[in-house]
């Protein structure tokens, strides 16, 4: 799996300890809590018991102070531990927002009246702009919002947006025309038309995202809220019930007391899920976070966790599966050349070719025939023409060109060749036949031989493909090249499938189809074009190059855009998915261990019998109810990095997975509170 | 004798897994309008009785017609059971002259068939007339169970429908359940019952002197009912000799087998199943308990079938018996420990009291597992009168929701309730969004799980709260202290989850647990009924989503495992206290 590109930045640095410390008790304000019932419950619970200690204190009740005292605190930090725990995911989104606010403010634009260079304009403040204004944006501004560039073309600096310094190319038409509000631009001038009103822009989304203002719970973490909310109801009921039973027992043994409001409310805190419920807003908000830190947006927290979900990727041949461009790896004699003039005449051809096609043969002449050669004054370029077909030089009389097969033997032709080389069209069509693209190269009126230009599949694509399948996920390549290169490029990358001369109404076509079965489709895209598909598309990431319908279109942008980054989006996506799982077993599993240490200790007044369950030989009743408490409070912070850095991902089929989970949090969720609740109990008995 | 009680628990079993197969394809067919060998015969009776009722047989309902349709014929049924209590001294067939119920006991016993409880707190051959058994009773004992099994096949439609709204026809859906199903079975049970000497009768009981006279102490009772006490506070007795005995009589075996196969449970006799004219010989009890299993097991495989998948239905089947086994194993464990307080008297040997002789420890500890894990209910031990431990596991059994393979229709749904609950955790945890049969697991579908399987549990632990510190409900107990707690427990347990057995010893006829006790068997059926439906609408709307490597595959062992899990630790943590001052409590007082 790939690396990180930026380091995060560590979990637990002291300002965002102390500024989630200050939040936490912020969010302990019942009106706002109770967004998370069960927590709000256990508010409640341990405002009750902050009462019954008050009536200790006062004589009121027969329990020592310093129990019912000691019970109230832990309560009221495992309240605590819970909003410390979203305060802290929230932190490191807030600073970063902060930063983003900071690049927004004193932003004024230069309002023009028609899309035309050299006007008069009006100087506004960026909030005054709206939808459909025209800005002049020149050399050093800020551009005050979100646009689409109508006229010039400029070299912008986003590095406000996506932390990546080097400068990109924003121009009028085609696929990168969109402007993001907040960017600065460092040469030339642009006119923009503004796409957003002020408070909707991408960066106003984001700040809000990031700062989780806008976090709305997303159904499955409802769908999960409800398990908890009725895990926590029964459990409320099972320790009202304790009260009757109690009662009715004390009568019928005759002796003991029955089990009080404290011991009954610590009981309930113990039994309500509170590890998953106190960090379920925390592992939401951190998988956000998580992507973010990888410069993934997410615009919503549902489209990552339908991220997880995925089982069909549509993916872009071309920077995604293979490296952008093709590049030269043989050189090919025919008509009895050597393959050492087929590469001079293909360097010639390509020396003054500045496209990355151009420089691997100049690099391919060099490596293997260490042809080495700068480009001659005298030289005349044949730049690239949609006409000709061909590119080259003119030097010292010869021409040299490399083009399509049936571009260059036109050429050569027109300058009196009669024999085409008989061996030409069998190493083209062997060429072409094996995914490749075959380039022909002539000096003057000879054809020397063919550049095999070959689109190189990344390393290690094979193997990551081969591990989406084993999650389940099906691999679709998408490339606009003739079925037969597709076709070979899909078997050396090991795709599923493979769509070749997609045009825009078959991706969408495909991915109708796909959804009518019932499969999630992920796929990236970037231009205009793309945008009904990302629309349709359940997970639809755009990159922040592309075009603004395309940024519209989306659940998803990557700021990098980097097509690899779908990804590691998938394995966010399940990671929030499989630490919500877990935790919730995890917690369900604790209560376990806490029968065992509560029930005897509370009973043990009207059933001495009941001694047998305390099973951890538990110091006294208090210690083992206290003990149980804290157990419950402090195994919140302990997990929080967990909460905050997503269980691990390993790819593997769903039943080894399950079973691996289920060793970890379901067998550890039983033995952890035992161990944890005797050595907190010994604890106890050396400090008490 | 251990030879004898293996051999008979698994040829049952044997036979029983046979039989699901058949079965199962059997009432696929029925339910999906298929031809079956019956429908020569039952055709025509069918398209009548559609065409006397005004019935569309092709309407497909949504949902809330479907519950809506449910509730309106269950309030119809009762009301006219209710009232043929009420009059019951008018109607004929009567020949004991049996005077009519008092409005409570009615007004209980009537939601306690309509509900497929069958909780009497009468006794059969002493209060109700031959009309009330076969007219009222009976009719209620075929149509409550074609009830539940209406509601876990639109479930099952739910799985299988595909962005549709309709979960079937609930008409149909009954009609074909009574007709195909329950009447013809219940006809075959039967007849092979009487021959083992199953009365099937409408005399008058019969007065025959005794062989050897015999007298007995009774307890002397105000006008109230209320026992007497003298100043020393012991009760107040009166010898009574006795020289003869009345035999009740009445058509029992026609009772008898739909009782069992529709997981009814109500005896035609006080004594239930271990009454001699209900359940004379060990192949009657064999009979019944393949009767009790026969549906609830088999709609397992009918559902694998409407699924598309067998083996999601015998991953349902293998988790039900998972329990079954475990329960079996411990009931048959504590009873054959005995009592140490017995045994210290120089009695040695298994746990006897309360159980046939005729039918040993085998038959008593299969028919009691058989009876609380479905929601049956009918008894041939008195549970009261098991071990602690022993005691604990009919409890549990009901307690977790009776799953074991549950009561006709309604089992299926509560186990499908659980594997939702299960599925969502573990498709958490494999990462992914889950999804249960092809449809994802959202909101309205862990509701409705919730309510189907929370519902019965906190009924229990509120009423049986409120039981606990009612003087009046306190008083009913026979026996106070720990065993008083689990009879109050196990009453409420059982009307709530709609089981309808009873640990004798608790006098439930009193306004209290009649009242209380009718709330506790609506809430426990309908409540769980109209959510199952709602979630089969709900799923019914959804589209399919075929399986990959990432699903988790729900008809294999590592699933099934953590779905058994799942059901004994939500049922363990629900009820840890109550079951530990119980039975708990009672067992460790009882080894000292």
């Amino acid at each position: 799996m790939s690396k990180q590109s930026q380091q995060p930045q560590s979990i637990f640095n002291a300002a965002l300890l102390k500024g989630a410390l200050r939040d936490s008790l912020k969010k302990l304000d019942p009106r706002t809590l109770w967004r998370n019932p069960v927590m709000f419950c256990v508010e409640i619970a341990s405002g009750i018991t902050l009462v019954t200690f008050v009536m200790s204190l006062t004589g009121a009740n027969r329990e020592p102070a310093w129990f019912t005292g000691t019970v109230s605190v832990w309560l009221w930090l495992t309240v605590t531990f819970s909003t410390f725990a979203e305060a802290l995911a929230e932190g490191r989104g807030k600073a970063r927002a902060a930063s983003l606010r900071k690049s927004r403010t004193y932003v004024t634009a230069k309002r023009l009246d028609k899309a035309e260079f050299g006007q008069n304009y009006t100087t506004v403040g960026a909030s005054q702009l709206r939808k459909g204004d025209l800005i002049l944006v020149e050399a050093n501004d800020m551009i005050a919002g979100d646009g689409d560039v109508v006229a010039g073309a400029a070299l912008i600096n986003e590095s406000a947006v996506t932390g990546e310094s080097a400068p990109v190319i924003r121009e009028s038409g085609g696929d990168r025309s969109a402007v993001t509000g907040g960017t600065t631009v460092i040469a030339n001038s642009i006119i923009v038309r503004i796409t957003a009103n002020p408070g909707e822009t991408f960066l106003d989304r984001m700040i809000s995202l990031i700062e989780g203002a806008k976090r709305r719970k997303t159904p499955n973490e409802v769908a999960l809220e409800v398990l908890l909310i009725a895990l926590t109801l029964v459990f409320l009921l099972v320790c009202a019930n304790i009260s009757p039973l109690s009662i009715y027992s004390v009568k019928q043994a005759g002796h003991g007391t029955p089990v009080s409001l404290t011991i009954l409310v610590a009981l309930f805190v113990c039994l309500a899920p509170t590890t998953i419920a106190a960090l379920l807003p925390a592992i939401g908000i951190a998988g956000m976070d998580r992507l973010f830190q990888k410069n993934v947006i997410a615009l919503s927290g549902r489209a990552i966790e339908a991220a997880g979900d995925v089982n069909v990727l549509l993916l872009d041949k071309t920077g995604t599966i293979t490296h952008g461009n093709r590049q030269a790896v043989t050189f090919v004699a025919v008509g009895g050349h050597s393959e050492r003039d087929v590469a001079e005449a293909a360097l010639m051809a390509s020396i003054a070719d500045e496209t990355p096609e151009g420089r691997s043969v100049v690099v391919l002449a060099k490596e293997q025939h260490g042809l080495v050669r700068e480009t001659p004054q005298d030289a005349e370029v044949m730049e690239f023409s949609a006409d000709t077909r061909l590119s080259g030089i003119n030097l010292a009389g010869n021409q040299y060109r490399k083009g399509a097969s049936d571009s260059i033997i036109a050429f050569v032709r027109k300058r009196g060749c009669t024999t085409v080389p008989g061996d030409l069209t069998e190493v083209v069509d062997r060429i072409a036949r094996g995914g490749a693209t075959p380039l022909v190269v002539c000096k003057g009126s000879e054809i020397l031989g063919v550049i095999n230009l070959k689109d190189i599949v990344k390393a290690g694509i094979q193997e990551r493909f081969l591990q989406l399948r084993s999650m389940g996920i099906k691999t679709v390549m998408i490339t606009g090249d003739n079925p037969l290169t597709a076709a070979a490029i899909a078997a050396e990358a090991q795709v599923d499938d493979f769509l070749a001369q997609a045009k825009p109404e078959e991706k969408l076509r495909l991915i109708r189809e796909y959804q009518e079965q019932g499969y999630m489709v992920a796929m990236t895209g970037d231009g205009t074009n793309d945008a009904p598909a990302l629309a349709q598309a359940d997970v639809a990431v755009a990159m922040n190059t592309g075009t603004q319908p395309a940024r519209e279109a989306a659940n998803i942008i990557d700021l990098d855009s980097n097509p690899t980054k779908l990804l590691d989006i998938v394995e966010v996506g399940k990671q929030i998915l499989m630490t919500r799982g877990n935790l919730t077993t995890f917690s369900i599993s604790n209560d376990i261990a806490k029968y065992f240490a509560i029930i005897p200790a509370a009973l043990l007044s009207i059933y001495p019998q009941l001694g047998v369950l305390n099973v951890m030989r538990l110091a006294s009743p208090f210690s083992a109810i206290l003990s149980a408490v804290i157990f419950n409070a402090i195994i919140i912070p302990m997990l929080v990095p967990l909460a905050l850095k997503g269980t691990r991902f390993r790819p593997m089929p769903a039943e080894k997975l399950l079973i691996h989970n289920l060793l970890i949090y379901g067998v550890g969720g039983i033995i952890a509170p035992f161990v944890g609740i005797k050595i907190i109990d010994m604890v106890i008995g050396m400090v008490v | 004798m251990i030879m004898y009680d293996w051999l008979q628990t698994i040829i049952l079993f044997a036979i029983l897994i046979i039989l699901t197969k058949p079965m199962g394809i059997f009432m696929m067919n029925v339910y999906r309008g298929e031809c079956t060998f019956l429908s020569p015969i039952l055709c025509p009776l069918e398209s009548l009785i559609y065409r006397i009722c005004g019935v569309d047989r092709q309407e497909a309902m949504g949902w809330k017609r479907y519950a809506w349709s449910m509730v309106l014929f269950n309030l119809v049924l009762f009301a006219a059971l209710f009232v043929m209590l009420m009059v019951q001294h008018l109607l004929p067939f009567n020949p004991q002259k049996v005077p009519s119920f008092t409005w409570q006991l009615a007004l209980n016993t009537a939601i306690s068939f309509m509900t497929n409880t069958n909780w009497q707190t009468y006794s059969g051959e002493q209060a109700a007339s031959y009309f009330t058994q076969t007219a009222g009773l009976a009719v209620h004992n075929f149509l409550s169970a074609a009830t539940g099994m209406a509601v876990v096949v639109a479930l099952i439609r739910g799985f299988v429908s595909r962005k549709t709204a309709s979960i079937g026809n609930f008409w149909v859906d009954m009609t074909r359940s009574t007709l195909y199903i329950l009447l013809p079975f219940s006809i075959i049970g039967a007849i092979l019952l009487v021959p083992q000497g199953v009365i099937q009768n409408y005399s008058d009981y019969k007065t025959v002197p005794l062989l050897q006279s015999t007298s007995y102490d009774r307890p002397k009772v105000d006008h109230k009912g209320i026992p007497l006490k003298d100043t020393a506070g012991k009760p107040v007795t009166e010898h009574v000799p006795i020289q003869e005995v009345t035999i009740p009589m009445g058509p029992v075996a026609s009772q008898e087998a739909i009782k069992e196969l529709g997981t009814n449970g109500g005896g035609f006799f006080n004594a239930n199943s271990s009454h001699p004219f209900e359940n004379p010989t060990p192949l009657s009890n064999f009979l019944e308990i393949l009767l009790i299993l026969l549906i609830p097991a088999s709609l397992t495989h009918t559902f694998g079938l409407m699924v598309g998948n067998t083996r999601q239905g015998w991953g349902v089947l293998t988790a039900m018996l998972l329990l079954l086994v475990l329960s079996l194993g411990s009931l048959q464990w504590a009873e054959k420990s005995g009592n140490p307080l017995v045994s210290r008297l120089a009695v040695s040997g298994s746990n006897m009291e309360g159980k046939e002789v005729r039918f040993g420890l085998a038959g008593s500890s299969l028919f009691t597992v058989a009876t609380t894990g479905t929601s049956c209910g009918a008894v041939n031990t008195m549970h009261d009168s098991l071990t602690p431990l022993g005691g604990l596991v009919p409890l549990s059994l009901i307690l977790t929701g009776e799953v074991v393979f549950g009561g006709v229709g309604s089992g299926l749904y509560t186990m499908l309730a659980f594997a939702i609950i299960a599925v969502f955790i573990s498709g958490l945890m494999i990462g992914r969004i889950p999804e249960y049969l092809g449809k994802k697991i959202e909101v309205t579908e862990m509701w409705m799980s919730i309510l189907v399987i929370l519902t019965a549990g906190i009924t229990v632990l509120i009423f049986s709260g409120i039981a606990l510190v009612t003087p009046s409900a306190v008083a009913s107990m026979s026996n106070p202290g720990t065993h008083g707690l689990t009879q109050v427990l196990y009453a409420f347990a059982s009307m709530a989850n709609n089981n309808g057995s009873a640990f004798a010893g608790l006098n439930a006829n009193i306004n209290f647990y009649n009242l209380l006790g009718s709330l506790a068997m609506l809430l426990g059926r309908y409540v769980p009924a109209i959510a199952v439906l709602a979630m089969a609408g709900s799923l019914a709307e959804k589209k399919y989503i075929p399986p990959s490597l990432g699903t988790l595959p729900t008809d294999r062992a590592p699933f099934v495992i953590w779905l058994v899990l799942v059901i004994l630790i939500i049922g363990a943590l629900t009820f840890f206290p109550a079951l530990a001052l119980g039975p708990g409590v009672e067992h460790l007082m009882m080894i000292g």
